[in-house]
């Protein structure tokens, strides 16, 4: 592929330039980007945003090789890829010691780093030096381990591939329910169980507890002391209708000013990257349906053209076409849903939600017929599509896209943009201005809201996107309000596509390779991105050439974006950050993971 | 002029409200009263074109369904031999991305060797992840993916774990849900 050349030469160009700055420091990795020496990584990195313009961290991932490979030793590894407005990815590996795994850590240069940093540390356990805040994001603090590394096994489901034997015990059937009841499919530490029993030490107190509060506590004192007021530290969630999901939010409150706000994490954690590890390449993708529950297709999307980039099969026209079309109904729908539950949160209640949900179901009855489920679709597969379109799809799609989205999306536009209650509760709340959003890895309609005209469509054509016209759909002032515009933008700029993709679809197979279940994945590693509705999806995805990953990463825009809550909640009053927070627009299937 | 806005929200669900009930005088008119909660006035309630109340009166009504749609795996009858056309050879379980399959492959009872079919065949659908991976790996079609979504039970053991005898079905059976695998006559087509 072309694409693959022009990689490595920014790579060979990147490398130059370090050579002459930081001579030694930098070498060719294993297969793609280059291994730098952690003991100068924050100079690197300084280097690599101020004068090679790298100046968004997208991913940020661990990787453990318990064996030494080709070129290195065994050794734990950070994996960062960076990205500038035309082009990327550059991707950096750092090597740790496999017995006390140091990086130092580069939030400083990269805010996006924050978060996804502490997530390298809870699930491979590789700290990192100079991280303010390094505390398990997702697991509880009481888990044992660090679930990623290789010798971490699943209590009960030790293999490290499915089938597992002991799924079925002495070869009778069960009930997975039998299996993992509680307290045998969990690891405690060592002096919490006493002769099988569990019994959590009395006066105990959970770390992380405090440690949540810790910052907050900070900026409480401080206040006090200047005003002589009290201060509310308020728990919001996780179970709160507003946080769409089970997210806690901790809000610290002077009055009903947000002093600080920090967003708890992994309520809804079910270790979906170590499955992914066991399970078969296409078992998979029925997985990250899960992902981001309301928009299945497009992390169906993600993961065949990361898996794709590594598979070097060739996706005919057709399947291209279906993709996109299937891709851009799903970010109609995924538009309308947090539009309509923006307004939920407002307290417009149900009208405008009701009024999306409409328009959805019609999109979930086009995603039923053609893969056979309304929302856990399975569609895709590596090289094609699963099945071609049935014959009432085509007429149904035209109908829609051409008479029926546009006129209700107008209707919708005029129901909510104009109102002036609407406008008093979303304009100028929440500003995010463009650095911060470039610094703190925001991607989607919350990066292009406050102006930067960045879309992965357009920076980095996958599928056929580049055969269409259409126009990138930015905002200017990055609140509350200009998201819910370029939202409304991007559901005209899809509608574009989509009346482009119905005209010219063409004839043809929709599969490329032939779908075989064991599919072996040759060796190598990727990272495969693709603008989901709500951001930047990426997979990092690394293959030792069998039939199951050797590592498995997702990079969700949600989980990302989440890192910036904080700082956008920061002096906007309490009752906004359920406005801000819907503005995000998140999924908890897709932050937890 | 502030207040022109909400104005004009207010209208879109005022022409909403009234459209509901143009819509029943429209079916009022056209088939008399209750006409428009018929099974033949579905499909155009739910279609692009379609005004006014959009919601579906389940369980009185019943949406179609299309013909691709899916809930759980069941074993077809080969009408010419009367059994599954299952060999267990397992890559229904093997390709399973939740492990619900379980298969025990059958004896010859003559000479001891493993016969190819299934001794015994269970699906617990308490996990399945309803993916239809099975039915698309089976290589011989004898998987196929049902569309009885009302599998509620009142307990969670017995009742979730299908035996052969719960999963399989005959091929007339098949054939209503599937048409168009047998509209190229041999049956096997997808």
């Amino acid at each position: 592929m072309a694409d693959e050349r022009q990689l490595s030469e920014l790579t060979a160009d990147a490398l130059g330039a370090l050579e002459e700055q930081f001579p030694g420091v930098a070498q060719p990795a294993e297969r793609i980007g280059l291994v730098i020496e952690p003991h100068q990584l924050v100079d690197v990195a300084t280097f690599l945003r101020d004068e090679l313009d790298f100046a968004y961290l997208s991913c940020v991932t661990a990787l453990d090789y318990p064996e030494a490979t080709d070129n290195f030793p065994a050794r734990y590894e950070a994996a960062y890829n960076l990205y500038r407005s035309e082009g990327g990815p550059l991707v950096l590996h750092v090597h740790a010691d496999r017995d006390d795994p140091v990086i130092p850590s580069l939030i400083e240069i990269w805010p996006s780093a924050g978060v996804q940093e502490r997530e390298a540390w809870d699930l491979m356990g590789i700290r990192f030096d100079g991280h303010p805040d390094l505390r398990r994001i997702l697991l509880w603090e009481g888990f044992e381990g660090h679930p990623l590394r290789k010798d971490w096994h699943e209590p009960y489901y030790e293999e490290d591939q499915k089938p597992f034997r002991s799924r079925f015990p002495d070869g009778e059937p069960v009930l997975d329910e039998e299996d993992t009841t509680f307290g045998r499919n969990l690891r405690y530490p060592h002096d919490w169980v006493e002769d099988g029993v569990l019994e959590i030490p009395e006066g105990w107190e959970s770390e992380a507890e405090s440690a949540v509060y810790k910052p907050l506590e900070l900026v409480a004192a401080a206040v006090k002391e200047e005003l002589g007021t009290e201060q509310v530290v308020l728990n919001i969630g996780p179970q709160h209708p507003s946080t769409h999901g089970v997210l806690r939010m901790v809000a610290c409150l002077d009055g009903e000013t947000v002093l600080g706000l920090e967003p708890v994490l992994g309520y809804l954690h079910r270790s979906h990257e170590k499955i992914g590890e066991r399970n078969l390449w296409l078992g998979n993708m029925p997985f990250t349906d899960r992902l981001d529950y309301i928009t299945s297709m497009y992390n169906n999307f993600g993961y065949a053209v990361a898996v794709e980039k590594l598979m070097d099969v060739d996706v005919p026209e057709r399947a291209e076409y279906i993709r996109v079309i299937m891709g851009e109904l799903t970010r109609l729908m995924n538009h309308l849903v947090s539009v309509g539950f923006l307004c939920n949160d407002l307290g417009i209640y149900f009208t405008a939600m009701l009024y999306a949900l409409e328009e959805r179901e019609f999109v979930i009855d086009l995603f039923e017929m053609a893969s056979g489920s309304r929302m856990m679709c399975n569609y895709f597969r590596f090289g094609g599509v699963a099945h071609d379109l049935p014959d009432a799809f085509m007429p149904m799609a035209r109908e829609l896209v051409f008479e029926r989205f546009p006129r209700r999306i107008d209707e919708l536009e005029t129901y909510l943009l104009d109102n002036e209650v609407f406008q008093g509760r979303t304009k100028r709340i929440g500003v995010l201005p463009p650095e911060a959003a470039v610094a703190y890895g925001c991607t989607g309609p919350l990066l292009r809201g406050s102006g930067v005209p960045y879309d992965v469509r357009r920076a980095e054509p996958y599928s056929v996107y580049d055969e269409f016209d259409w126009d990138v759909v930015v905002g200017n002032n990055g609140d509350v309000f200009d998201r819910v515009l370029v939202r409304f933008g991007e559901m005209r700029e899809s509608l574009r596509i989509l009346r482009q993709a119905l005209d010219r679809l063409p004839e043809g197979p929709i599969q490329g390779g032939r779908v075989r279940p064991n599919t072996r994945v040759p060796e190598g590693e990727a990272y495969g991105r693709v603008e989901h509705p709500k951001g930047e999806l990426g997979f990092y995805l690394v293959s030792d050439g069998g039939t199951n990953p050797f590592r498995y990463h997702i990079r969700t825009a949600s989980f990302v974006n989440l890192g910036v809550l904080g700082e956008l909640c920061r002096g906007n009053k309490i009752a906004d950050v359920v406005a801000i927070l819907g503005s995000i627009d998140i999924t908890l299937g897709e932050v937890d993971r | 002029m502030y207040g022109l806005g909400i104005a004009k929200s207010l209208g879109v669900t005022m022409r909403h409200f009234i459209v509901t009930y143009l819509d029943d005088l429209k079916w009022l008119f056209k088939g008399g009263f209750g006409s428009r909660y018929t099974p033949e006035a579905l499909p155009e309630r739910q279609s692009p074109s379609a005004r006014g109340i959009f919601t579906i009166q389940y369980p009185d009504e019943e949406p179609p369904l299309p013909e691709r749609f899916r809930v759980f795996p069941f074993h077809v009858i080969d009408p010419e031999t009367g059994k599954s056309r299952c060999t267990a050879c397992g890559m229904c379980a093997r390709v399973c991305p939740p492990q619900c399959i379980w298969i025990k492959r059958g004896e010859d009872p003559e000479t001891g060797r493993p016969a190819k079919e299934p001794a015994e065949f269970y699906i617990d659908v308490s996990i399945c992840m309803s993916c239809g991976l099975c039915a698309e790996a089976c290589p011989f079609d004898a998987i196929k993916m049902d569309q009885d979504y009302e599998v509620a039970a009142y307990e969670r053991f017995d009742s979730l774990l299908w035996d052969l005898d719960k999963l399989t079905e005959p091929q007339s059976y098949d054939v209503v849900l599937h048409p168009s695998d047998y509209a190229t006559d041999d049956g096997s087509s997808q």
